[in-house]
């Protein structure tokens, strides 16, 4: 089970998320953003567009690696793994 | 709602009311997100917002109770296997540069928000689909006539179509260059029958609620092409409005000016006086009765969005354009450099209000005749319209 952190954010539109423990199965990032979406029906269309890329200033770290494959999210997720999501900083 | 403006801001959705004989604004929703276009179901008294998260991407959201509270709805997104030629980007013009390229859609912003006397609901994207929902919102669906259509390629689903598009983009689609459809105008005499207006395509017709679709560009000038009467010379109108009851009076605000049609679309003749100072502008409004009655907020040029000397005005015409007025009374005419999105002006039975980029709400319920401050220090005004 990965251990999931969101951004505050993301709380402001998924309320129901905030001061839970997110842990969720999987042995991808794609696979986490799959178990929010179960926790909270419409969470990884925020996170990610249509076609299951991350949005473009929306950023997820496996541990403290930022994910590599911003496509189709295969990076690998340990069972212990902290996954943390969050909008990217885009100055000013 | 008869008395009740929707205002969507770059910062919220307001809701502008009459009480006590004085129109005041209230914040309802979406503090500090972007809401492009805030409308009324008619028949099901639903309010929806076009909401725009500069991280987390477009969303719908709905309103049951009149404003009070709001929802995420059902979403629209572009479905698996829908592709799209993607124009080149203006700036490419180098050896193996300016093709078209065939990309996955995906859905960059929610732009028009159009219900029809069958209660379809019609809604405008970037990069350029409508979607349309027959079940009060809980579903939308790509409208594939459109977005199928030859001059975008032709079927893209399981090939690579004609291999080009006659669509070109707009910077307002928010990460790449693709075609805005930011009007869809119903006839209110016949909900099969609709215009939609792209950025930059033109005006596309249906008579048969969205399975086929033929150009309305007959007339219209693009002054940066070539040929600037060619049917695909990028045309870009502004936005489009048609008269509910004389539907087959029709109004562009074009970037090229101002276009007027009394056939339908089937023929547009250019109406726009720049003595007046009536060219260059985004938004159209036209009167519920009389066809040939439209109003405009006019800027001064494409080069400088901003009102004209430093003095707001509204233009009117009541004979198709033959002639304009300059509504002034009550609007700033010193130091006011507004300027006004193609969302924010709206009129109903004579009463109209617009909105500004800077901040600036103004309503009339003299047909123009002398105007109101509502507001003048909201955020980015992106769309008003009556409830």
């Amino acid at each position: 089970m990965a251990r999931v952190e969101l951004t505050r954010h993301l709380f402001a539109f998924f309320p129901d998320l905030e001061g839970r423990a997110l842990d969720v199965p999987g042995d991808t990032v794609a696979d986490v953003v799959r178990g929010v979406e179960a926790l909270a029906p419409g969470f990884a269309f925020y996170v990610c567009d249509e076609r299951g890329r991350l949005r473009q200033h929306v950023n997820i770290f496996v541990g403290e690696e930022r994910v590599s494959d911003r496509h189709g999210l295969t990076d690998p997720v340990g069972p212990d793994s902290r996954v943390l999501i969050l909008q990217a900083l885009s100055g000013g | 709602m008869s008395e009740t403006v929707l205002v969507g801001t770059r910062k919220g959705t307001f809701l502008v009311t009459k009480s006590g004989g004085r129109w005041t604004p209230r914040l309802v929703g979406h503090q500090g997100v972007g809401v492009n276009y805030v409308a009324r179901d008619p028949q099901r008294g639903t309010l929806w917002a076009a909401l725009g998260h500069g991280h987390w991407g477009a969303k719908l959201s709905r309103s049951d109770d009149g404003g009070e509270t709001w929802r995420d709805a059902p979403q629209v997104s572009y479905p698996e296997g829908a592709r799209h030629y993607l124009p080149p980007p203006p700036s490419e013009t180098g050896p193996g540069e300016g093709k078209p390229v065939l990309k996955p859609a995906t859905l960059h912003k929610l732009w028009a928000l159009s219900f029809g006397g069958d209660g379809r609901m019609w809604i405008g994207t970037i990069p350029g689909g409508v979607f349309v929902s027959d079940d009060g919102g809980e579903s939308f669906e790509l409208c594939r006539g459109l977005w199928d259509h030859e001059s975008r390629g032709g079927d893209l689903w399981n090939g690579e179509g004609n291999g080009t598009t006659k669509w070109y983009g707009t910077p307002a689609a928010e990460g790449e260059f693709s075609p805005g459809l930011h009007s869809i105008a119903i006839n209110p005499r016949d909900p099969k029958h609709v215009y939609v207006a792209i950025s930059t395509a033109g005006v596309l017709e249906t008579t048969d609620g969205g399975a086929t679709w033929r150009t309305r560009n007959q007339g219209l000038r693009m002054e940066y092409a070539p040929d600037p009467t060619d049917e695909w010379a990028g045309h870009d109108p502004h936005y489009l409005a048609l008269c509910p009851a004389q539907p087959d009076h029709v109004w562009q605000q074009n970037h090229c000016g101002v276009f007027y049609s009394s056939d339908g679309a089937a023929t547009w003749t250019q109406v726009d006086a720049k003595e007046q100072g009536v060219h260059f502008g985004f938004p159209v409004a036209v009167d519920d009765r009389d066809g040939r009655t439209a109003w405009l907020v006019p800027g001064v040029a494409d080069m400088q969005r901003m009102a004209i000397g430093g003095g707001l005005f509204v233009a009117r015409t009541t004979d198709g354009g033959k002639s304009w007025t300059q509504l002034r009374e009550g609007l700033p005419q010193e130091s006011a450099y507004d300027v006004v999105y193609r969302h924010a002006l709206d009129q109903k039975h004579g009463v109209l209000a617009f909105g500004s980029t800077t901040g600036n709400l103004y309503l009339s319920e003299d047909r123009g005749d002398t105007w109101q401050t509502v507001a003048n220090n909201l955020p980015p005004v992106y769309s008003v319209r009556f409830a």
